[in-house]
């Protein structure tokens, strides 16, 4: 049985019932691991030798009974911007070379309480700038569809390496779509939780308001039992909140008649492409089918949310990046010559990647003197804008609906050398960063290529239990979240 | 001179940090770093590394807020902390956690003022705003910072809280900054939120300008010591400079305290530009008025409020009750004292303050110690008080016995070792007036024209007896002596 293929779920009920042991687990992860890296470049690290080691711990524990905890000693890959301690935690920027975390991130901390088994850090856009995973120290993922496609982004690493059967679970972070854009990507499942819900402590910020760790996974349930491991108050970081945590799990079969989706006409507009249009449109169909009912919305604002949200993020990015300045750890310039602002600045230039730079350079200029009010104040303005567009919204409906991108994967290097093309893309995931509520991206079907395509689903703040379950349903009656990918050049 | 006249202006910002603080302001690493070895009381949060994140010490939104109700400040119910951008070896986040008035931004408290007293004359002087923020590590160089062949950082330091008092400009005198932070110093002690002896507790920024010129900043002044120093350096500098044409710009200077001198750092086209934004690590801090409440319950009385009970309840003057006051330990010291003899009166509240504003406090600075540090007790000065006025020992003795005292010795041990109890023994003392008599007739005879010869002749006793001869006793038998032989 090729073990690797299965849900995460399945597989910790073989476990529970014990009809698969871990090692066997392991074996066919690392195996498939080793005959797929080359293709996909998904992993920065991989922590073979300490995975099987802990594997073997808890099927002895499992065999004598005791409880190792909800994830049943199943496997995830983490986001290279994740701390885990000890392990090689980079950003994916030159900046970070050989750093190692001498602490844990809050989520490790909970997924490790819960039994699971760290595998290795997954690729991803240098310090998650990006959408296609090109802007990686390491080199690009490619995407499992099709080879010659990039793997969106920024958390493409942990998408592709799902998508792939490489891991079971992953952890990602979602700044302005970096979970959900991936998923869309790679026909894999994207949660962004709420603001608050899951602890950013440990997570190597890039724009602090908006960055939450968000889940990808093979499917809804999966989602839905990593979320109930890792949401939660954490007195280490003052933004999360002591917000009921939903039975996501058991919640998901619960029927969703009467539920209301909102479809906000402005985010099924000019720029989305029409094959992907149609599968959202033809989704949400089938939720109607199962009882849901749809109205139309407006986001009246929408079309200021990039220009919002790429100043918002850029602001914070170059206050946050500062402590980069190789005094301490991580990348040193070796040509400085002149006083320590001198060796600043040399590390800094040689450290950073061109993405990460361009953003440092317009974020310090938005909050310079004279500017601040012009850039970083107005998109306040307008941020509380759009949180009123979404507020006014959920008053009429219980969740929305729209395409996850308004594409599906485009080829490597397409977009690389355009970056106002590459950032207009977030355009449908941002405003929910922006605002701060869930959402959840699953495939709901493949385009004439044979690209996954993405549906999102937003929910009310906290409100995961909604856009779960509705995913779900969807999920199921589509059945289509089995199909693995070809990972060959050119796709199927 | 040539007789301009020039208006001075200065306005202070005082950074004290909060060392009652059991933790620093955003981590719970131990704020008491002072005899830790480099780099020990750090965390990640206080390292910056990277995924950490700040959280907000309780107790600090506690202290500044005794300090905003003890300086009459007007405390805002909701901000946000502010992050000031800059690059730094000793700012390992490459920001400073800091509040600012600005760009949306609210300090902790705005308004405020002290009353100081120079010259007899009374002055308020306003408070802009207090505000909160972390201080950074702490550079260590060999030597000077210009010939020493490295430079190590020692984050220890990193994330203590700071709380900065900064004022209006409206001192006008470099004595008159000097009364303010002696009151400032007074209310910190009071409320007990920082223990200002500590070396490197106390930073002032201070802005001097000559009205209708360009101000100055000078910077790293360590010790409220030297703020009178490096304030009447720069204005004679200032003024210098403008009897002389030259016009004054803006600029930041340094205080350098060995030199004593002011030293340009940067001038104005310079200034940094610290990009302040909100610190979105941490929600917005909300002061409610149930807690300012709470707080301002347990507030202790402060030094001002004291002066006003001793003046009325130990009738002491405003002169005195304020100077006694000042530092918490003496009124401590005094009020426990005049209440353990039942007996004393307001003579003795008097004189027992003069004893502790005079004697002991002279010790004290000669010394250069704190009350604190030594082992007299309250009682030790009530019997002092008491043997001057049995008449067992003399002021003067009295006076001598201080330093003894101060070491923890009670009057009689002092007076068994010393044997200076006072002589009143009128036999031995006409003894020695005869003697004196004898010996000294050029000065008796002086005694026929000027009665105040006398006053020569009783010191010749005192010098003999070394000053425990009682000088009334004395006095009597002199003249009775001098009048039987017809001297007078």
């Amino acid at each position: 049985m090729e073990l690797y293929k299965l849900m995460g779920y399945e597989l910790r009920d073989k476990l529970k019932h014990k009809e698969i042991s871990l090692d066997e687990l392991y074996q066919s992860l690392f195996e498939r691991i080793h005959s797929t890296e080359d293709l996909l470049h998904s992993f920065t690290h991989l922590s073979e030798e300490s995975a099987f080691k802990k594997a073997k711990e808890y099927q002895l524990a499992i065999e004598k009974g005791k409880e190792i905890g909800s994830l049943y000693g199943l496997p995830f890959a983490n986001k290279d911007l994740i701390c885990i301690k000890g392990v090689p935690t980079t950003c994916c920027s030159r900046i970070l070379k050989g750093y190692l975390p001498p602490y844990n991130a809050t989520v490790i901390d909970r997924l490790y309480k819960a039994g699971a088994i760290s595998i290795g850090n997954t690729n991803m856009d240098e310090f998650a700038m990006g959408s296609s995973t090109e802007n990686s120290c390491y080199g690009p993922t490619y995407n499992p569809w099709d080879i010659t496609k990039v793997p969106g982004g920024s958390s493409g690493g942990s998408a592709s390496a799902v998508a792939s059967g490489q891991t079971i679970f992953a952890l990602g972070s979602d700044t302005g779509g970096s979970v959900r854009c991936p998923a869309s990507f790679c026909g894999t499942v994207g949660l962004k939780p709420t603001y608050g819900r899951v602890s950013r402590y440990g997570l190597i910020a890039f724009a602090n308001s908006l960055d939450q760790i968000g889940c990808i996974t093979k499917c809804v349930y999966d989602a839905a039992l990593m979320l109930e491991v890792i949401a939660g108050k954490d007195p280490l970081d003052s933004t999360s909140l002591d917000v009921k945590i939903d039975n996501y799990t058991e919640e998901l079969s619960k029927s969703i008649s009467n539920k209301i989706i909102g479809i906000p006409k402005e985010f099924f507009e000019e720029g989305v492409n029409k094959e992907v249009k149609n599968s959202v449109l033809k989704a949400i169909d089938t939720l109607e089918s199962l009882g849901a009912k749809s109205i139309e919305i407006n986001i009246p604002h929408l079309e200021y949310t990039i220009a919002t949200y790429y100043l918002i993020c850029m602001s914070e990015a170059s206050s946050n990046l500062a402590r980069f300045d190789g005094l301490r750890y991580g990348y040193t310039s070796e040509s400085f010559e002149g006083d320590v602002y001198d060796f600043i600045k040399r590390t800094r230039s040689e450290g950073f990647g061109a993405e990460v730079r361009r953003r440092i350079f317009l974020g310090t200029y938005t909050l310079s003197a004279g500017y601040y009010d012009m850039y970083y104040i107005k998109a306040l303005k307008a941020r509380t804008l759009i949180k009123k567009d979404f507020h006014e919204a959920f008053k009429q409906c219980d969740c929305i609906a729209s395409p996850t991108m308004p594409i599906t994967a485009f080829k490597m290097g397409e977009l690389l050398n355009d970056p106002i093309q590459m950032y207009a893309i977030d355009i449908l995931t941002c405003p929910v960063n922006l605002v701060g509520v869930p959402a959840l991206s699953l495939p709901c079907g493949f385009d004439s290529n044979g690209m996954p395509i993405g549906f999102q689903l937003i929910g009310d703040f906290f409100d995961e239990k909604t856009i779960l379950t509705l995913g779900y349903h969807l999920e199921q009656e589509l059945n289509i979240y089995r199909k693995l990918p070809s990972l060959m050049r050119g796709g199927t | 001179m040539d007789g301009q006249e020039f208006d001075i202006i200065i306005g202070l910002e005082v950074h004290i940090q909060l060392t009652n603080l059991k933790t620093k302001l955003f981590c719970s690493c131990s704020n008491d770093y002072r005899s830790a070895d480099p780099n020990t009381h750090i965390c990640p949060i206080c390292l910056s590394l990277p995924g950490s994140l700040p959280v907000i010490n309780k107790k600090a939104l506690d202290f500044a807020t005794r300090l905003a109700l003890a300086l009459n400040c007007e405390i805002n119910h909701e901000f946000w902390f502010y992050r000031k951008n800059y690059f730094y070896p000793d700012l390992p986040k490459g920001f400073q956690i800091s509040q600012y008035n600005k760009a949306g931004g609210k300090a902790f408290g705005d308004g405020g003022e002290i009353q100081i007293r120079l010259n007899n004359h009374k002055k308020s002087i306003k408070i802009n705003r207090i505000h909160l923020e972390e201080d950074p590590g702490r550079l260590v160089h060999k030597g000077s910072i210009v010939t020493s062949p490295y430079t190590l950082v020692d984050y220890n330091r990193s994330g203590v809280c700071l709380i900065e008092i900064v004022t209006e400009p409206v001192i006008e005198s470099p004595e008159e900054a000097r009364e303010f932070l002696k009151q400032l110093k007074s209310i910190i002690q009071y409320i007990g939120i920082s223990n200002l002896e500590l070396e490197g507790s106390v930073r002032v920024d201070a802005n001097i300008s000559i009205k209708g010129h360009d101000r100055s900043e000078v910077k790293n002044i360590n010790s409220f010591k030297e703020v009178e120093r490096a304030l009447r350096h720069e204005i004679v500098r200032q003024k210098n400079l403008l009897k002389r044409g030259k016009e004054l710009s803006q600029e930041t200077r340094h205080w350098d305290e060995k030199r004593r001198v002011t030293i340009s750092m940067r001038k104005k086209e310079f200034e940094a530009d610290y990009r302040y934004f909100p610190e979105q690590d941490l929600v917005p801090i909300i002061i409610q008025d149930k807690f300012i409440q709470e707080i301002n319950e347990t507030l202790p009385e402060l030094p001002n409020e004291r002066a006003l009970r001793l003046r009325r309840e130990y009738l002491l003057s405003e002169f005195d009750s304020e100077n006694l006051v000042l530092d918490k330990n003496f009124a401590d010291f005094y009020e426990q004292g005049v209440n353990i003899d039942p007996s004393f009166g307001l003579e003795e509240y008097k004189q027992y303050c003069n004893w502790l504003m005079n004697s002991v406090s002279g010790w004290l600075n000669e010394q250069n110690l704190n009350l604190e540090d030594t082992k007299i007790q309250p009682r030790h000065i009530v019997d002092l008080i008491n043997f001057i006025k049995e008449g067992k020992i003399t002021t003067k003795i009295a006076k001598s016995f201080i330093s003894d005292m101060m070491k923890g010795s009670s009057l009689t041990e002092i007076i068994k070792w010393r044997g200076k109890t006072r002589i009143s023994d009128k036999v031995l003392l006409k003894k020695y007036a005869k003697e004196v008599i004898d010996r000294n007739p050029k000065i008796v005879k002086d005694c026929q024209v000027n009665t105040r010869a006398i006053e020569a002749l009783i010191g010749k006793i005192m010098a003999k007896t070394k000053g425990q001869a009682d000088p009334e006793i004395t006095r009597s038998i002199m003249i009775d002596l001098l009048q039987k032989n017809g001297v007078i």
